[in-house]
């Protein structure tokens, strides 16, 4: 059986991949993505943190599907957000988007 | 009602009417002298009722109507106020609820109820006078007083406190009254004051009765401090009255009742204007003429007598005291009647002569003639207010003269411009030769007979020197009176103004024909038993019943014959000297009394001047003013002023401005506002940044934390 590290570290590089995404990419879809990522690789460490713990306990199972549904959620509430801002300003370059100033 | 109620309420409408008038009613002049009118008479008709009641009880001296309420605690006992009516206290009521009303209803016409607004009057000033067109033709008639209603609030409480004073059974409400008075007295003979002779003879008049006050209220403490009552009747008890007499004051000899009762006679003195106190009551007639008649014969004068009466039983029982009273009552007598036969202005012979009369009672009291004091006090009463009111009417038909000839320097006061005034005012003649004629001491027709032949046979009896003293000052009195009548009222008229006079309205002259018949009327009931003809006729009434008020019944004294003829004489004579004298004078020139110091009343008042008000003056000026109060008082103020603002200065420049406004107001502002304009920067709007800015922190704090916190 693989270590745990190995999970922690896959984990660590697709949240770091995912953050990078955020923080770099110009198209709000694109930032969309990273934050799937970022989330995924949440749900790799709780699945990861459940099978070398204790097996009967199922919480970290639990809190992954949380997570996907949160993230479904999110989802599609960001989506509906990008289209909504296209409509408006008909750009989805989160540089464009700069009202949030004083 | 019980007679102990009516009592009471006696001195109550006056009040309420001079509440009412000045608080409601000050600009309805109808309705005012309405009010003080009703109040009279209600007091009027409580007096009465109370005199009647009193006729009707046997031995009222012993058994007086009296009730008290507690009024103040004083230490384990209560001081108590209330009132008391023994035979005293029920003639006096009889002669004040009197002469009150009628001055009260005198008033009405003496300040011209009825008559237009004056042209020009201001208050404060006498009226002048209105022009008003009758028959196409423009004449000038008086006009109403402007201050009417005034007037009115003031007499009622004039009459408020005198009857107050009447009806007390103790000291303290009795100088409650008395002061009353003092004030209203202050208040009526300035009741013009916009004259500055009006205004000075106001303070004058408060000023000499002060001192007079001041020593009666140490009287009262003194009395109250040994006997610790205040009370007539716990005072006059035999006991009480013993213990003042062997206690020895310490003072000069006298006894403590002796100088009680010196003390509460300095208090007369200054009230009823004995000498040396006498200057302040002439000056008096600076006020409108019912208030003279007011303070002469109604309330003022009268109450000093009443209260040395009242307090007669603590007076007596010190012969020093008896002979300081009875000398100055003789001297006054004396020295007034002789200033007042230099006088012309009418109402002054009038002063002088009610300060000679109040000798002539005082006199009287201090030779022990008790009920002859109390006498005299009584018919004094009704013919000096008849006196004073007739005065006031002959002023008022000369004015009305004045009023037709326009000529307004002619004062219609002295009694050289009048003359002739019998046919033109025959009620105002008639009735003032009656009050003329008892102020003599006409024989048998008039009161003033039976009292002053009362002092006279008393003083024969007791005192000599006092009976030669008062003789003459009574042939003075009948002289002068003489004058007065003759100069004003025979003759021919002197002036245009006379030769128009004009009897007065039927307001004024009701009360003098009433006045005149008590002039005339009151002496009947003290006719000495003894008299020869008349004596027994009619019984010595008056001596029955305020003997009664004494509890030692005092002795009628033998009939003489000397001072009978005595006051004949003096009277008959003094009165056809009078006559023959003044029958052709015609100018002051040829007056041959105008002597200076007697027209300058022995210029008592520039003694005072120089001896008490120059001094006072300048002490007031140059010790008080300048050195106490400019250089002493000021001089701390100008201390404590520039101390302050230099605190002031000192705490503002160095503590407010750098510390309070600069570092912690600016400051704060100044922080606030500079931490912004930096920070503005990394606001941009752009979400990306502020996530980076958000992991660095997230980084840089994480790292803190673990190399600084955690490894620990």
């Amino acid at each position: 059986m693989v270590p745990l590290s190995w999970y922690l570290i896959f984990s660590a590089a697709l949240f770091s991949i995912g953050l990078f995404g955020v923080l770099s990419r110009r198209n709000l879809i694109a930032i969309l993505l990273g934050i799937e990522l970022m989330l995924n690789s949440v749900n790799v460490n709780l699945a990861a943190f459940w099978r070398y713990g204790d097996v009967t306990n199922i919480t970290g199972q639990v809190f992954a599907v949380i997570v996907f549904a949160v993230a479904a959620a999110e989802v599609s509430v960001g989506l509906a957000l990008v289209i909504s801002v296209y409509r408006k300003r008909n750009t989805v370059i989160a540089d464009e988007i700069d009202m949030l100033k004083f | 009602m019980s007679t102990e109620t009516i009592i009471w309420l006696i001195p109550l409408p006056p009040a309420l009417a001079f509440f009412l008038i000045v608080l409601f009613t000050n600009r309805n002049k109808a309705l005012s002298h309405t009010i003080a009118i009703g109040a009279a008479l209600l007091s009027w008709l409580g007096s009465m009722i109370v005199f009647a009641r009193a006729l009707g009880v046997e031995r009222l001296g012993e058994r007086p109507f009296t009730s008290s309420i507690n009024w103040l605690a004083t230490g384990d006992t209560w001081f108590k106020i209330g009132v008391l009516v023994d035979p005293l206290t029920a003639l006096t009521l009889f002669f004040v609820a009197w002469t009150v009303l009628m001055i009260f209803i005198y008033s009405v016409g003496y300040h011209n109820f009825g008559q237009p607004e004056g042209d020009h009057d201001h208050k404060g000033l006498p009226p002048h006078g209105a022009t008003v067109e009758e028959h196409g033709s423009k004449h000038v008639v008086p006009s109403v007083e402007p201050m009417y209603s005034r007037f009115f609030a003031f007499i009622g409480l004039f009459a408020f406190g005198m009857f107050t004073l009447v009806v007390s059974d103790n000291l303290l409400t009795l100088f409650v009254g008395w002061e009353i008075m003092g004030l209203c007295s202050y208040l009526l003979i300035g009741f013009w004051y916009g004259k500055k002779s009006a205004r000075d003879a106001a303070v004058k008049a408060f000023m000499t009765t002060r001192i007079g006050d001041v020593f009666m209220l140490l009287g009262i403490a003194y009395l109250y401090s040994v006997t610790g009552a205040l009370s007539f009747r716990e005072i006059f008890t035999e006991t009480t009255l013993h213990t003042l007499q062997i206690i020895p004051s310490g003072v000069l000899g006298f006894s403590t009742a002796g100088l009680i009762g010196l003390l509460l006679f300095i208090g007369t003195v200054g009230k009823s204007a004995q000498f040396p106190l006498h200057v302040w009551l002439p000056d008096a007639m600076e006020g409108p003429t019912p208030v003279s008649a007011m303070i002469h014969a109604a309330t003022m004068v009268s109450a000093g007598v009443y209260t040395v009466i009242r307090m007669f039983p603590l007076l007596s029982l010190d012969t020093q005291t008896m002979s300081v009273i009875a000398f100055i009552g003789a001297f006054t007598a004396l020295f007034a009647a002789t200033i007042a036969l230099a006088q012309n202005d009418i109402k002054r012979v009038l002063a002088y002569s009610t300060i000679s009369q109040l000798g002539f009672m005082i006199a009287a009291l201090g030779i022990g003639a008790y009920i002859a004091a109390v006498f005299h006090l009584i018919t004094h009463a009704f013919f000096k207010a008849l006196l004073f009111l007739g005065s006031g009417s002959v002023i008022h038909g000369m004015e009305h003269g004045v009023f037709h000839t326009g000529k307004h320097e002619v004062d219609p006061q002295d009694m050289f411009n009048m003359g002739g005034l019998k046919n033109k005012m025959p009620i105002t003649f008639w009735t003032f030769l009656i009050g003329g004629f008892a102020l003599s001491g006409f024989p048998i027709v008039t009161a003033g007979f039976w009292s002053k032949d009362e002092i006279l046979a008393d003083a024969f009896a007791h005192n000599l020197p006092v009976f030669l003293t008062l003789a003459v000052a009574a042939f003075l009195t009948a002289f002068y009176t003489m004058r007065q009548i003759t100069l004003t009222f025979l003759g021919e008229p002197r002036t245009e103004e006379a030769r128009h006079a004009h009897e007065t309205p039927w307001t004024m002259t009701i009360p003098l024909i009433i006045l005149s018949v008590f002039a005339i009327g009151f002496g009947w009931i003290g006719i000495p038993e003894h008299f020869p003809l008349l004596g027994g006729l009619v019984p010595n009434w008056l001596h029955e019943f305020v003997g009664g008020t004494l509890a030692e019944h005092p002795e009628a004294v033998e009939f003489s014959w000397t001072p009978l003829l005595t006051s004949l004489v003096v009277a008959l004579g003094g009165l056809g000297l009078g006559y023959l004298f003044y029958r052709n004078v015609n100018s002051p020139a040829e007056d041959k009394l105008q002597l200076g110091f007697l027209k300058n009343k022995y210029y008592v008042d520039e003694i005072y001047n120089a001896v008490f008000v120059k001094p006072a003056i300048w002490f007031a000026d140059k010790v008080v003013y300048q050195i106490m109060d400019k250089g002493f008082i000021d001089g701390i103020l100008h201390l404590f002023g520039p101390g302050t603002q230099g605190i002031g200065d000192g705490i503002r420049n160095y503590f407010d401005l750098p510390f309070i406004n600069r570092f912690l107001g600016d400051g704060s502002a100044n922080v606030t506002y500079f931490s912004g304009e930096k920070l503005r920067v990394i606001q941009t709007g752009r979400i990306q940044q502020y996530l980076m800015l958000a992991l660095i922190l997230f980084l840089a704090i994480g790292a803190i934390l673990y190399f600084f916190v955690f490894s620990v």
